[in-house]
Formats: C-alpha cells, sequence, structure tokens
C-alpha cells in the first residue's frame, strides 16, 4: 500500500496525527444541521435516543471491521456472518424464552470461532484476507440456507428481542434509553480502552509496517488474528440487536460488510491499515446511517439514492486523501 | 531498471490446470456414474459459454489486479454495456458498429473515471470502483424496470450462438482476448511496467515507471473487457439487462478466478493464462454439480472453499520458493 | 487545488447522473413534492394501460374449472389443440428454475416436487436445475437440458425478453414447451402458466388501504426493489388507486427486503408526519417489520396490506389488523406439471392459462392461518393435499 517510506517510525506518534476524527466530525456536524433545518424534533432525546438505538448495529460492525482494517486486513465476512447467526438463533431458541441465555452465549463463541478461523487463515495459511473472507462469506451463506432449506424456521423468544428492540423507560432528561445504546455505549468504551492499551498500539503498529513490527518483536500473526477475532464477536452482538431489533430474515445482515467498511473508509482510518482511530470509524458508521435518514426526511428518490450515497462516499474519501497526501 | 528486469511478467503454467485436468477427470467419472455424460456437446457448449461470459470480464479483472489494484464496479459496468448496446441497436443490423463503439466508449469512460479516482484522488481501489459502481446502480435502477432494447440479430447469430464444432465463438473471442493480453504483459512496456507497479510501487517510480498512466490504462482496459463481456452477454439475451451483471456476480466471481488463476491479489504477480484456468475451473464446477443436480447452496460453500484453498496452495509454494 | 478538482468532480458526476434520470417515473411522489396534497407524480412509464384493464377485468371474472382446485382453474381460457405431442407414458419432465433463492421460490418448488411425486408413475423422471438468478446461466441450462432426451420443458424465466432466445430453440427442438411465472416474449410455448399479475395485487392492496383509511390522509408506500417488472406493475396499478381515492402518498421507499431498514423508514415517516394513516406494500417480505415500527413507536397500526406469508397472517389475527393480504400464489408451482402431462396426453390446454389470484381477507383469514407451520410460509400454496404434507414444507 502507498506511502510505505513516510511511515511514523514511534507508533504512539499515530494518535496524535491530524487527519482523524476532525473531517467526520465535521461531515457529521453539517448532516446534523441539514437534519435539524428539515426535521428539528428529531434531535429532541427521545427521538435521538431511539435513532442511536437503532444505529447501534452497524455502529458495532464498524467498530469490529476497525480493528481487522486498521490491522492491514479486511473482513467481507461480516453480512454474512450476521445473517447466520440470526438465523442460527431464531431455530436454536425456536421461540423458547429459556433458551435464550444459552443461545446468546452460542452466538458470541460461534462469531469468534467464524472470527479465528478467518484469522488463522489469513496469517497462517497466507491467503490474502480478502480471499478468505470472501471464501468465509460464500460459505456461511451457502451453510445458512442449506441448512434451513431455503428459508428461516422457528423463531426468536420475546426475551432475545428485548436487546434490540426495548428500552430502558423513565431515564431523566432523556426519557426512553434503547438498550442497544446501553450495549453500545458499553462496547464502544471497551474498544476505546482497548485502543489505548498496549494491544491496541500493537495492532496499529502491525498495520503501519508488519516488517518492523516483527522486528521489535510483535508477533503480527497472533495480533491479527485477535483483530478477527474481535470482529466476529462484535458481528454476533451486533447479529443479537439487529435480530432483537427486526426480527429473522435472510437479509438480516445482507450488504453489511459493505457498508461497515464504507462507515471505517469515511471515518478517515486508511485501507491497508495503520492509520485511524477507532472513534472515528464508529463516527463514519453514525454519519452513514444519520445520511439514510436524511435522505428519509428529504424524501430523495428511493431509487437515485445509491448515486447520492456513492457520490458522497467518493466525495468524502477523495477529499480527505488528497488533503492527507498534500500535507 | 535492474529492479524491472528481476520481475518475470511470465511465470510456469499455474497449477490451477492441474487442479482443472483432476476436476474435470472426476467430475466425468463421478457424471458416468450417475447415469450422465459431461462430455456431451451441449453440456460442453454450455460450459463454454459460461466460462466465456466470465472469462471476458476475468482477463480485464486480472490486469488492474497485477497493477496491485481492483475493479468492483465491473458487474455495472457489464448490464450498462449490455443496455447501451442493445438500444443503440434496437434490432437492426446497421447500428452494429456504431453500438458496439458506444458501449466501448461508454465503458472505458467508467474505467477511465476508476482509474482517475485511484490515482488521482488517491481513493482506495476498493472504495473508489464501490462508489462508481454505486452511482451506476442508482443510474440503472431509476431508469429500468426490466430488459429493454433489442441486440441486432446479426449480432445474435454470431456472437451468441455461432459456434465451430463444441467451440462458441465467443469462447473463441475470449481466446484471442487472452492471447492478446498475454503478448501485452509479457512483450510489451506497458505490461512490464504494469507488473511493476504492482508489484512495488515505490521502486516502479523510483525507475522511471510513470505509475499513474499505467494504472490508468489497466482501469480503462479492464472496464473496456467488461462492457465486451456485455456486448456478448447482449448477444447472447437478446436486448440489454440491468441486473444482468450484479445477478451474475461478475465482480465477486472475476477476482476469484483470477486468484484461483495464480495472481497475487496484491499485485505484481501472476498472469492472464491462469485466469482462464480459473475461469475453466469455476465453470466446470458449475456443469458437474448442474449435471448431478446438487443444491445450489451446497455449491456455493464448496465454492467457498476452493477459492480458500486454492489461494492457499499457491502462498504456500510462492512461501516454499522464497519469491516474496 | 486537488481537493478542490474531487469536489467539483463529484459533484458534476453526481448532477449528471441526477439530469439523465429527471422522469419522475422511477421514484415518484418523493414526498415533498407532492405540494398540491395529493397525486402522486406522474404515471411510471412502465405502466401499461391496456394490460391493466386486462388485468383488473379477471379480477371479476369467474374461473372455469373444479371449484376447490383453484390451480386446475383458468379464467378466460382460449384453448389450444396438443395433439401433436401425444406421447405413451411415463415421462421426463425437466425443468429450468429461475432461481430458489427467496422463500417464495422455496415453497413453490417444494410445491412442484409434491406434485411430482402426487402424479406417480405417469413422470419416469423430474429433472431439475437451478440458474441461480443468472441469466446467462438460465441459457446454457436449457440448452444443456435439449441434450438429455426431456419429453417436455418446464421454464421459469429468470427475466422475461431475455430467456426468449433460449425458449425459442427450445420450441424448436419440437419438445413441448410450458413457461410460468414470467413470460417471454415469444408465442412459441404451449401455454404460458400464471396468476392475475401485479396489476391486480397492487390494485387491490390500494383499494382495501385507501377505503379504509381517513380520506385524504397519508399513505407510505413501501417497495421492495426499483426496476423489477413484476414489482413495477404492482406499484403502478397502486398509484392509480391512490390518485383516485385523493390520498396523500407521503412517500414511496425501498426497503431491499430488509427489515431492518423498514423499520427505520417507517420510524422516520412517523417521526415527520407525526401519524401516517395509511401503508401500501408490493411484497409480504417486510409487513411484519412495517407492523413492529409502528408498535414500537406506541402508534396504532393503520391499515395495511402484506402477503399471504404466515407471519404477517398471525400478527393480523394477534394484534387484530385492519388488514388485508392479496396473493401472487405459490400454488402456480403445481400448475405446469399438470399442463405438460395433459399436453403429452394430447388433451387441450387453456394458453395463457390464467389462474385466479385470491385475496385474504379478514373473512377468510382463519382458513389460512395454520399456526404449526413455519413464519415465511405461503399460505396459497394449495398444497395440503399432496403427498408429504406439513412435513415437507416446514
Amino acid at each position: 500500500m502507498p506511502t510505505v517510506a513516510r511511515r511514523a517510525l514511534s507508533p504512539i506518534r499515530l494518535r496524535v496525527r491530524p487527519g482523524g476524527v476532525l473531517p467526520i466530525l465535521a461531515l457529521l456536524a453539517v448532516l446534523l444541521v441539514l437534519v435539524g433545518l428539515r426535521q428539528p424534533d428529531f434531535l429532541d432525546p427521545p427521538s435521538l435516543m431511539s435513532f442511536l438505538g437503532r444505529s447501534a448495529p452497524v455502529i458495532l460492525l464498524a467498530a469490529g471491521q476497525y480493528f481487522v482494517i486498521v490491522s492491514g486486513e479486511f473482513d467481507l465476512s461480516v453480512g454474512s456472518l450476521v445473517t447466520a447467526q440470526v438465523v442460527v438463533a431464531a431455530r436454536l431458541i425456536d421461540s423458547d424464552p429459556a433458551r435464550t441465555w444459552p443461545v446468546v452465549l452460542l452466538l458470541l463463541v460461534f462469531g469468534a470461532l467464524v472470527g479465528l478461523v478467518n484469522g488463522l487463515v489469513t496469517t497462517r495459511l497466507r491467503v490474502p484476507s480478502f480471499i478468505t473472507t470472501l471464501g468465509m462469506f460464500l460459505i456461511l451463506v451457502g451453510a445458512v440456507y442449506l441448512w434451513s432449506d431455503g428459508a428461516p424456521k422457528g423463531g426468536l423468544s420475546e426475551e432475545f428481542r428485548r436487546f434490540g428492540r426495548r428500552a430502558s423507560e423513565d431515564v431523566p432528561l432523556l426519557g426512553r434509553v434503547p438498550y442497544a445504546l446501553l450495549v453500545l455505549v458499553v462496547v464502544a468504551a471497551l474498544a476505546v480502552l482497548l485502543m489505548r492499551s498496549d494491544f491496541g498500539r500493537t495492532l496499529v503498529a502491525v498495520g503501519d509496517n508488519p516488517r518492523t513490527a516483527q522486528l521489535s518483536g510483535v508477533r503480527v500473526w497472533r495480533t491479527r488474528t485477535v483483530a478477527f477475532v474481535l470482529s466476529g464477536l462484535a458481528a454476533a452482538v451486533a447479529a443479537i440487536l439487529l435480530g432483537g431489533y427486526s426480527g429473522v430474515s435472510f437479509q438480516a445482515g445482507a450488504g453489511l460488510e459493505f457498508g461497515a467498511i464504507t462507515a471505517v473508509v469515511l471515518g478517515g482510518v486508511a485501507l491497508g491499515g495503520g492509520r485511524g482511530s477507532v472513534v472515528g470509524a464508529m463516527l463514519g458508521a453514525l454519519t452513514l446511517e444519520l445520511l439514510f435518514a436524511l435522505m428519509n426526511f428529504y424524501g430523495v428518490s428511493g431509487a437515485l439514492r445509491s448515486t447520492v450515497q456513492g457520490a458522497i462516499i467518493l466525495l468524502a474519501v477523495a477529499v480527505s486523501a488528497t488533503r492527507s497526501s498534500s500535507r | 531498471m535492474s529492479a524491472l528486469s528481476l520481475l518475470p511478467a511470465r511465470r510456469p503454467v499455474p497449477g490451477v490446470f492441474v487442479a482443472l485436468a483432476l476436476t474435470l477427470a472426476v467430475g466425468w467419472l463421478v457424471v458416468l456414474v450417475d447415469g450422465g455424460q459431461l462430455f456431451n456437446q451441449a453440456t460442453t457448449v454450455s460450459l463454454l459459454h459460461v466460462a466465456a461470459g466470465l472469462g471476458l470480464v476475468a482477463v480485464g479483472q486480472t490486469l488492474v489486479i497485477l497493477g496491485g489494484s481492483l475493479d468492483l464496479s465491473v458487474a455495472y459496468v457489464i448490464s450498462l454495456s449490455t443496455l447501451v448496446a442493445a438500444e443503440t441497436m434496437n434490432g437492426s443490423d446497421g447500428a452494429l458498429l456504431p453500438a458496439v463503439g458506444l458501449a466501448l466508449a461508454v465503458s472505458a469512460g467508467v474505467g477511465l473515471l476508476n482509474g482517475l479516482l485511484v490515482t488521482r484522488f488517491r481513493v482506495n481501489a476498493f472504495i473508489a470502483t464501490l462508489g462508481v459502481g454505486l452511482l451506476l446502480k442508482g443510474y440503472l435502477d431509476s431508469n429500468y424496470d426490466g430488459p429493454a432494447g433489442a441486440t441486432s440479430p446479426a449480432l445474435v447469430q454470431s456472437l451468441g450462438y455461432q459456434r465451430v464444432g463444441p467451440v462458441p465463438l465467443s469462447f473463441l473471442l475470449l481466446l484471442a482476448l487472452t492471447g492478446a493480453t498475454w503478448f501485452a504483459l509479457s512483450r510489451t512496456r506497458f505490461g512490464h511496467h504494469l507488473v511493476a507497479v504492482g508489484g512495488d510501487p515505490e521502486v516502479a517510480r523510483l525507475s522511471g515507471v510513470r505509475n499513474d498512466r499505467v494504472l490508468v490504462t489497466a482501469h480503462v482496459l479492464c472496464s473496456l473487457c467488461a462492457g465486451l463481456a456485455g456486448i456478448y452477454l447482449a448477444s447472447r439475451l437478446g436486448s440489454g439487462a440491468p441486473r444482468v451483471g450484479t445477478e451474475g456476480l461478475y465482480d465477486l466471481e472475476s477476482i476469484a478466478a483470477v486468484v484461483i488463476g495464480g495472481t497475487a491479489l496484491a499485485g505484481g504477480r501472476g498472469g492472464v493464462v491462469g485466469t482462464v484456468g480459473g475461469v475453466l475451473l469455476l465453470a466446470s464446477i458449475d456443469a458437474i454439480f448442474n449435471q448431478l443436480e446438487v443444491d445450489a447452496f451446497f455449491k456455493q460453500v464448496i465454492r467457498g472453499v476452493v477459492i480458500i484453498a486454492a489461494v492457499a496452495v499457491y502462498a504456500r509454494r510462492a512461501l516454499r520458493k522464497g519469491a516474496w | 487545488m486537488r481537493r478542490c478538482l474531487a469536489a467539483l468532480a463529484a459533484v458534476t458526476l453526481l448532477s449528471l447522473t441526477a439530469c439523465a434520470t429527471d422522469e419522475p417515473g422511477g421514484g415518484p411522489a418523493g414526498g415533498s413534492t407532492s405540494a398540491a396534497g395529493s397525486g402522486t407524480g406522474e404515471q411510471s412509464k412502465f405502466f401499461v394501460q391496456a394490460d391493466y384493464d386486462a388485468e383488473l377485468a379477471l379480477l371479476d371474472a369467474t374461473p372455469t374449472g373444479p371449484a376447490d382446485k383453484p390451480w386446475e382453474q383458468m379464467l378466460n381460457p382460449t384453448m389450444v389443440d396438443t395433439s401433436k405431442f401425444r406421447k405413451a407414458g411415463p415421462h421426463k419432465l425437466c425443468f429450468s428454475n429461475a432461481a430458489l433463492n427467496n422463500p417464495w421460490r422455496q415453497v413453490g418448488f417444494k410445491t412442484m416436487q409434491a406434485e411430482v411425486a402426487a402424479q406417480g408413475s405417469r413422470i419416469s423422471e423430474f429433472v431439475h436445475v437451478d440458474a441461480e438468478g443468472k441469466d446467462q446461466k438460465q441459457i446454457a441450462d436449457i440448452n444443456d437440458l435439449l441434450g438429455k432426451g426431456c419429453d417436455a420443458l418446464i421454464v421459469s424465466p429468470n427475466t422475461t425478453a431475455t430467456l426468449t432466445p433460449a425458449v425459442e430453440a427450445a420450441c424448436k427442438a419440437g419438445l413441448p414447451v410450458v413457461v410460468f411465472d414470467r413470460g417471454v416474449s415469444t408465442k412459441c410455448p404451449v401455454t404460458f402458466v400464471n396468476p392475475i399479475g401485479g396489476y391486480g395485487f397492487g390494485h387491490v392492496g390500494a383499494e382495501f388501504v385507501s377505503q379504509r383509511m381517513k380520506p385524504g390522509g397519508k399513505v407510505l408506500a413501501l417497495r421492495i426493489l426499483p426496476g423489477v417488472d413484476v414489482l413495477e406493475t404492482r406499484w403502478s396499478a397502486a398509484k392509480v388507486a391512490f390518485d383516485k381515492a385523493k390520498v396523500d402518498v407521503v412517500g414511496v421507499e425501498f426497503t431491499d427486503g430488509d427489515p431492518a431498514k423498514t423499520k427505520k423508514i417507517v420510524d422516520d415517516y412517523l417521526q415527520r408526519y407525526g401519524t401516517i394513516d395509511g401503508v401500501w406494500m408490493d411484497a409480504g417480505a417486510v409487513a411484519v417489520a412495517a407492523v413492529e415500527a409502528f408498535q414500537d413507536a406506541g402508534k396504532p397500526v393503520p391499515p395495511i396490506n402484506g402477503e399471504d406469508q404466515l407471519d404477517f397472517l398471525k400478527v393480523w389475527k394477534d394484534k387484530g389488523l385492519t388488514a388485508i393480504a392479496p396473493t401472487y400464489p405459490t400454488y402456480q408451482w403445481r400448475t405446469p406439471v399438470i399442463a405438460a402431462l395433459r399436453i403429452l396426453d394430447g388433451q387441450q390446454v387453456a394458453n395463457p392459462w390464467k389462474l385466479p389470484q385470491p385475496t385474504i381477507t379478514q373473512d377468510n383469514l382463519d382458513r389460512y392461518l395454520d399456526p404449526g407451520m413455519p413464519p415465511l410460509h405461503y399460505a396459497m400454496c394449495g398444497c395440503t393435499d399432496l403427498p408429504g404434507y406439513p412435513q415437507r414444507w416446514k
């Protein structure tokens, strides 16, 4: 990937480097103003809370994707993993509330396991992650259709759906706070802490220059594998929230991998690794979600939406890319 | 210049052909046991047609991947090209050449945009071509509700359905395109430069290669190939089809074919002959499973495994040879 | 400098694409543009008045054939002679299937397999090839099937126009061809089996919603995808009905069949307009998600249409919704097998073979709601009398 020569010597410097979260904050602010002009009550606490709650799964996926991308890899399997998890959950729970917690646990293990396989195949067998996770994508989608004979079966219990669908009522000042938002806050805090720990710095260093990292005693393969496991875990949590929010369907995770990667890049994280922050990635996802809401509020014709989305992504990334390269 | 001469553009025939031969042999046997015939005329023709469509795209994809880039917009370019061609022809043979020219020109325009975004604006190829794909998707979605236009009968009869023995004309076109691309990669300056850029952009620049120009050219050629695939599909379908590219998964399948064929996704290593092998391998798996009436979802699982396994084998070989 | 260039390029591109699509057909209304308060903008360019009139007339036509077997019924049939295809059995039937990638097609295909089983020894072999939603593959598949000694070929085309050359080639090979679901633009198949169609579907839902909601109220139209012929007809018929009823269509949105996206859209519209008085959908896949969005926002669920998927019928019954379910019945997958066998017997068949398209209403809801079946099963499968029911569909 480009700019090998310019890469920083010390990973510590990365956090202070500009071009981090400022551009995405600016874009977010612009969109918020636009939404506010059109739909002032969107910014009231109750609706803002519900917006954040429903955006939580996508933001979590962006955080998971961030770990992988900043370490210099890709994870194209997250969307199919979410679909698989939701369909598996519905069939295993089969509307029986007693099975809720065991299945939640199982989903987390399943997510971590898929991440582990992705990571090991990528690092130990040296298959580029684009291919590993593309293959995993095909395998997961095929397997889940095969297992369920082409149509989801069973159903999610109300207890399972609570995480993604219900809210903690009567919170002072804020009113309703969706459980999904609480989950998001906890995971986001963990993610930020993790990135500030030694592991976080190692992860960025590995993405920045694997050879240097290797020479300074880092086990690159292990670090990257952990990144994939984190992504799998994030997908599991996202699947639990998403299944709760909207129920069972084969469409549950469709296209989420591209959404997550776009969000991460929009948040100022460089594909190829080594640059950007997890906060930026999550803000990127939030921005994308806000963009979709904005198009709803402004009544942008449905068929043209992908054009608008494409143009904004290209514009944002081109602007920040040319900006950072002119420094 | 010494760095350039160290990077051979041509490599020995990749192992994908061994895999292909094995697959066909095993497939033939299994189908025979099942009571069928893998190599009857109809099946062979079908197989080669499927391979021709994917192959035309994959040859172009090989060029950008060799250069260290990627094109995720090809599926939309294909759909657009079928529509431009079929609507311009509108069922008349007279408009055949202008229509083909226009379809290729439009495709080249998209390639130019991709190339400029990747080079001038330094947008990562993944995002750039994904974004351009979204732009095209919006255009197609809002303007078409299904097939439109009519391909000229002459094109349908020739490129679409004409064959020489069991070999369709379109497959011969693929072979010709492969030959030309092989020549360009191994015998021309553009080819050497492209491989150099894909191998190490910094070294290439220092040795005097104009990286941007080379990459833009590769992107234009890739889109041209996709456009050509679109024209072929229009001749096959008899009209333009706004979803044929995406439904055919030509974006991901073409990348899969390229890497199965032994080209490194990071660029700088591989070749177009292997890609054709990869395409034939995917088409053969398709044909065998078709004969056995295997569930499509199971087939998808197998595809996923094959893709990963193939690349793992290449990586292992490269490691053993120390060819990094 | 570069940044400006980038911005300029992207803006130009955006405006270019926008200009190229300035006709409002693809995305009418758009909410804010409906200043007059009614009317959904220009009619879609995909609308064909004659087809619309014909389909609406069929909705009221009385079918011929056994009343308890709608899959054998015909609307306004014109019979064609098939004596030249007469052949001694048992027969080898071949089926080129567009795809199996959604629950509707899954239920339909299982129904077809059961019909084949029910025919017993009359069918010696049933060959099925799945094109996985790819035109190119289906053309190759049909060509491939022609080399397999089939007695009759059944085709469910992936797209209308593009499969025409392949189907023509099959006709030329001399075996009887039966096309169903989507048609092809050639008259060469012996018969084309399908229900009334998209205009009928869209009309039934829209008329119900506009009659039950408060006059002049706000309707949200939820569609799956733009640019798919069978879905475009549903919407353009609904548009006619809504314009006639003078209701205010505040939005036409695409959900991609994704329940999460559906809930977000409904949420945003509830926020924007306070209340929504009616919801129209072009397919039932996300009907339950739309209902949930109202429930989660603490709003009453307005008159809504879904489809015959059991999850929707169940919510309808449990929550006492004001709802209707026009159908695109999966029992049409039985008919091609029956038609092929009749043709091989030399019996006359209708061409086109128009099947009735029943609607599930409050009155007959209980008849179709079978809580024992999976949530995405289609009630109108006409499969309860087939071998293996209900296990085969579970």
